[in-house]
């Protein structure tokens, strides 16, 4: 469970970047997480407002994009969703494979200030 | 006065810092020609026995070393020093997991060109070291006969973190009935082609083959830094 330390990480870039910005408030943090970040989306959420507590973020909204995990195919030669982590083969031809294209994202993608 | 909220994007890696501190190390250890393996597994499967055989078999040939990473105590560090290579604990307090500040900061001091190889062993949990790159060359994944088959389904994200999968405790197999053709699936499910090797580092059973395959690795490491020279 690390995930109270992750959102305090996100909330330090988050004001980082604010502050660079010129933002006099953040309303929101929008994060793409991938299906194979090791980071418990419900726990993350659970973290959130105890990591805002006490800082420019607090109250402020996390939005969280959930990013499938994708594979390449070789067989097929194209990229694939995998319809679960449990299973990395191709939806379509059944090959397996172990090149991840996508999935590991913790990528704060934008911040919503005025 | 109040403004409209904006959208602004921003793209930033939530673990940059740990991302960056790791692949500086990769390079350090690569210059110095080290071969750096670390062990991630749930607490108690067996890294740290299987660590003391390996230091001890390798220690007669190689130049070796470990860190240990736990949440406290510096049991497993002193276990481990019984077989004369030098090793540091890492306790880690209230973290669940080990980072690349935390591997630099217990490296200090120590030559890494006087080391062929060093091992790390990872705080038991086999969900949080998932994320944090600690520079290593190789990563194992150790899960023992007694977790049962499908530890690596439930836990896919970390065996796919990792290079090698190794199977302990193989001497309790028939007690526990342990389903080895099950075992494999799994592996093979979430991660195709991953190497196994399956040991006892209690009788000792398979720790040969572990040794081999670390061979063609430090030849490898070493033709390439002969060749940097
Ligand atoms: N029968 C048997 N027992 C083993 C084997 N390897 C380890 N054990 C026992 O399993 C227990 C845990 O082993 P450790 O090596 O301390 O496990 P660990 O993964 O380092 O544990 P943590 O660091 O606490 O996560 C100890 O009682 C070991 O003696 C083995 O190959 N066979
Ligand atoms: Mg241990
Ligand atoms: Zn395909």
């Amino acid at each position: 469970m690390h995930e109270l330390s992750v959102a305090a990480t996100m909330v330090d870039l988050a004001v980082e970047e604010a502050a660079r910005l010129g933002a006099v408030r953040i309303h929101a943090l929008h994060l793409r997480l991938g299906r194979l970040s090791g980071i418990v989306k419900e726990a993350l959420i659970f973290s959130w407002d105890a990591a805002c507590q006490g800082t420019a973020l607090e109250g402020a909204n996390l939005v969280i994009e959930d990013i499938p995990a994708a594979i390449y195919c070789g067989g097929c030669d194209t990229e694939r969703e995998l319809q679960s982590i449990q299973h990395f083969v191709c939806a379509v031809c059944g090959a397996s494979s172990v090149e991840i294209v996508r999935g590991g994202e913790l990528e704060i993608a934008a911040l919503e200030i005025e | 006065m109040m403004g409209t909220p904006r959208l602004v994007e921003i793209r930033q890696n939530v673990l940059k810092q740990n991302d960056l501190l790791a692949r500086n190390l990769r390079q350090r250890f690569n210059d110095a020609g080290v071969m750096v393996i670390s062990l991630v597994s749930s607490p108690g499967a067996g890294k740290t026995l299987f660590l003391e055989k390996t230091l001890a078999a390798l220690s007669s040939q190689y130049r070796v070393a470990a860190l240990v990473g736990d949440l406290a105590t510096e049991n497993d560090a002193s276990r481990l020093a019984r077989t004369q290579a030098p090793v540091r604990q890492i306790t880690t307090g209230t973290v669940c997991h080990l980072e690349a500040a935390m591997v630099e900061r217990a490296l200090e001091g120590w030559n890494l060109s006087d080391l062929d190889f060093l091992f790390v062993e990872n705080v038991g949990n086999l969900v949080c070291p998932s994320s944090y790159d600690l520079g290593e060359n190789l990563r194992l994944v150790l899960m023992s006969v007694t977790e049962g088959e499908d530890k690596p389904l439930k836990y896919p994200t970390i065996f796919n973190s990792a290079d090698i999968a190794v199977i302990t405790k193989i001497d309790l197999a028939s007690a526990v009935e342990f389903d080895l053709q099950a075992a494999l699936c799994s592996i093979e499910s979430v991660r195709p082609g991953m190497h196994v090797i399956e040991v006892s580092a209690k009788t000792g059973d398979g720790m040969e083959a572990w040794y081999q395959t670390l061979r063609p690795h430090q030849i490898k490491k070493r033709e390439i830094t002969e060749q940097a020279k």
